[in-house]
């Protein structure tokens, strides 16, 4: 788990970089993107091993980066987060390829887990 | 009340007007609005405010009134139809019986007048015959013998007895010659050479020719009557030939008209007097208390009333060889006997239909009323039902945006705190430590708390795609109670289950199920005191219902709680309720198909029924 390289997207860029932080005390390395695009781009230029992506963000979605990960990267494990709270979004996104998701506002012990489940299941 | 209603018809005639006429009336609507968007959507706002505005008028005496206004307007509804009814069906028939009766009454008198008529017709002709005959005899006598042979004592006394031999009746016969004196008599009494010139039946026999008297009283004091010939001879001579007539006859003649013995008949005179013995009507030379119509020859058949107050037919046969008039008399009441038990059968009939009528017409409106009432209620209840179902709609849209809206920034505190936090707690050098990590827990467990109501909101909101499977509801409930068992331990609740066997399986959602129950056995432990008791029951309702029942003996509710207990965000909780849970219960069952009822008395405790459909058909939801 340590050093895991991680990006984390989402439109709030307060709540990424406080959480990228929080994650880089804990001995992991995130990485934050905006926007759907700029997510893309750093994927490209450096592959992390796990992306957090937020559903609702302006420009390219949440699942459309989603499914372009998916398409070119399908062994990253993506984690989504959304802010409304529905197990509809959920499972769609689990349909397209994500691992699984969380709710916010954000348990980090949560998030922490989850990826370490995400990064286990890996073959 | 019905003052009440007039000015909402009153604004809704108006709104109607103004609907199908906007404006001044002249300029098209649709010209005013496509002018300026801003002028469509004024007046499109203001249509829905009138629409809204129309729609209270209308309900209101439906839907919000007080129960007192509300029985008052069915009784007047009552009361209308009720009257309505009376009058079309019992007007036609007053009429009909009205005429009906007066038909037949005059068709009976007809058929009892004519044989009045004839009786009398028939009886009158029988005295003029004995008059006639009389008459008659007289006259061949007078012809046959000469004047001399006539004021002949012999002769005279010869000739009566050959007449009293041949003809009954006869008193006497006597001669009298132009000057009125009587030359020879045959009879009783001694008349000879009396004078009778200047009596008025002297007169009347020598201008007529013949005369009939009216009835007198003789010597005797019996009755009789008077008849007279004048016979003038060839040499200019006149002779008179004057016979006295005893009227026992009359009374044998009247008693053949078979008479009973209500009715009576008897002879008068011009003038009125009783000529012959009457049962009813005075002795023979009184006055006749009756009065007749001035008659022709053809018997008259009036009605009268007399002096003992009887109601009477009369019939009236006025003579034409005699000053006399035979008169007919029969009560009323006995020739009328058919006419008055048919009439009497009628008034049964007439007073029984209009009993049955209105008995019909009570029961008929007393269900009509009924049912309009009935249909109110629905449509009330309807009307509820849907302003229920769009008020959880809008405020799960509401919730929805809000929740997600404050997601965000409470994900921003969560990880502010949270950074805050990690900061501390890496430090070791950090001097007030102890002190900074409590307050920033003490935010990241406000954040949680938050995240828990927005979380909750969100589920409120959410149309969840409901998943039927087959479904044991006293599983299910079992299930359940086991989440709430610790509770119920700890606080010494029992919990009584009567669940039914054999309990049919639904095809439901165990999820939302599962919320159900949750929902309602929670309220319950939170209604009852420490070691109260909660009664959980299962049923088959009927073919297609199962029902569950979930009773406590807990504070109960009042009546105001019990009408927005289903109500969003109404909580009797103060701080530990979000007031969704009964609402996100009631959206479920709703949308299930099924119902919720609720029963409750403060003090004794409360009772929720829920039906569930065995098929559920997924309704309009929340």
């Amino acid at each position: 788990m340590k050093n895991l390289k991680i990006l984390l997207v989402d439109d709030e860029e307060e709540f990424v970089t406080t959480l990228a932080e929080r994650l880089e005390l804990r001995g992991l390395q995130a990485r934050t993107a905006l926007n759907g695009e700029a997510a893309l781009q750093m994927i490209e230029a450096d592959t992390p091993e796990i992306v957090i992506l937020d559903v609702l963000m302006p420009g390219i979605g949440g699942f459309e980066v989603l499914r372009r990960i998916k398409a070119q990267h399908p062994q990253i494990p993506v984690i989504l987060l959304t802010g409304r709270g529905s197990e509809k979004e959920g499972v769609k996104g689990m349909g397209l390829g994500a691992f699984d998701y969380l709710m916010k506002p954000l348990n980090i012990e949560e998030l922490i887990k989850k990826m370490q489940e995400a990064i286990e299941s890996q073959p | 009340m019905a003052m009440r209603f007039r000015p909402v018809w009153i604004r809704q005639l108006g709104f109607l007007i103004q609907l199908y006429f906007p404006g001044n009336g002249s300029e098209p609507y649709y010209e005013n609005t496509l002018k300026s968007g801003d002028i469509l959507f004024d007046k499109r706002d203001q249509k829905i405010m009138n629409f809204k505005n129309l729609w209270t008028d209308l309900t209101k005496g439906l839907l919000h009134e007080s129960g007192h206004e509300a029985t008052n307007r069915y009784r007047i509804l009552r009361r209308n139809i009720f009257i309505l009814m009376i009058l079309i069906t019992i007007i036609p028939l007053i009429i009909m019986a009205v005429i009906y009766q007066h038909e037949y009454h005059s068709s009976i008198k007809q058929e009892i007048v004519i044989p009045l008529q004839t009786l009398t017709h028939k009886t009158r002709h029988t005295f003029e015959l004995f008059f006639e005959e009389r008459l008659s005899v007289i006259r061949f006598i007078a012809s046959s013998y000469s004047f001399k042979e006539l004021s002949d004592q012999k002769t005279m006394n010869r000739i009566f007895n050959v007449l009293v031999n041949e003809y009954c009746c006869l008193v006497d016969l006597g001669l009298i010659n132009k000057k009125g004196i009587q030359l020879s008599y045959a009879g009783p009494y001694d008349f000879l050479g009396k004078d009778y010139s200047e009596q008025k039946w002297f007169q009347e026999v020598v201008v007529k020719g013949t005369y009939i008297s009216n009835v007198f009283m003789g010597y005797r004091k019996f009755p009789h009557v008077a008849v007279a010939v004048l016979r003038r001879t060839e040499d200019g001579e006149a002779l008179i030939l004057r016979a006295t007539i005893d009227t026992s006859k009359f009374d044998d003649i009247i008693a053949s008209m078979g008479l009973n013995p209500e009715s009576d008949a008897f002879l008068i005179s011009r003038s009125g007097i009783i000529q012959t013995s009457s049962r009813f009507y005075g002795e023979i030379m009184d006055q006749c208390p009756l009065s007749f119509p001035p008659g022709n020859y053809e018997p008259i058949v009036t009605e009268a009333t007399d002096p003992r107050g009887r109601e009477i037919l009369v019939a009236c046969a006025p003579f034409s060889s005699a000053e006399y008039a035979l008169v007919l008399v029969k009560p009323k009441s006995d020739v009328l006997h058919t006419w008055h038990t048919l009439r009497s059968k009628m008034l049964f009939i007439f007073i029984s239909s209009v009993m049955l009528i209105i008995l019909v017409v009570l029961k008929l409106t007393d269900t009509l009323v009924k049912r309009v009432k009935e249909a109110d209620e629905k449509r009330e209840l309807a009307y509820r039902e849907i302003q229920h179902t769009h008020k959880l709609a809008s405020i799960g849209r509401l919730a929805a945006g809000v929740a997600h809206e404050i997601n965000n920034p409470m994900a921003i505190i969560n990880e502010k705190a949270g950074l805050m936090k990690d900061l501390v707690a890496f430090d070791d050098q950090f001097r007030k430590k102890e002190k900074f990590l409590g307050l920033t827990d003490s935010i990241l467990k406000s954040v949680e708390r938050c995240r828990a109501i927005t979380h909750r909101l969100l589920g409120f909101a959410r149309r969840m795609e409901v998943q039927l499977v087959e479904l044991d509801l006293n599983e299910l409930i079992q299930e359940t109670l086991g989440f709430l068992e610790k509770e119920a331990l700890y606080r010494n609740i029992e919990l009584v289950l009567n669940l039914a066997d054999n309990l049919p399986l639904i095809s439901s959602d165990r999820g939302q199920m599962q919320q159900v129950f949750l929902n309602i056995i929670n309220n319950a432990l939170a209604a009852v005191e420490d070691e109260g008791e909660i009664v959980i029951t299962s049923w088959e309702e009927d073919s297609d219902t199962v029902g569950v029942s979930i009773q406590d003996n807990g504070s109960g509710m009042s009546e105001e709680t019990l009408k927005s207990i289903f109500d969003p965000f109404f909580s009797t909780k103060q701080e530990n309720g979000t007031g969704l849970g009964l609402a996100i219960t009631y959206g479920i069952v709703k949308k299930m198909g099924g119902d919720i009822k609720v029963k409750s008395k403060q003090g004794e405790g409360s009772t929720f029924t829920v039906y569930l459909p065995k098929k559920t058909k997924i309704g309009p939801g929340e």
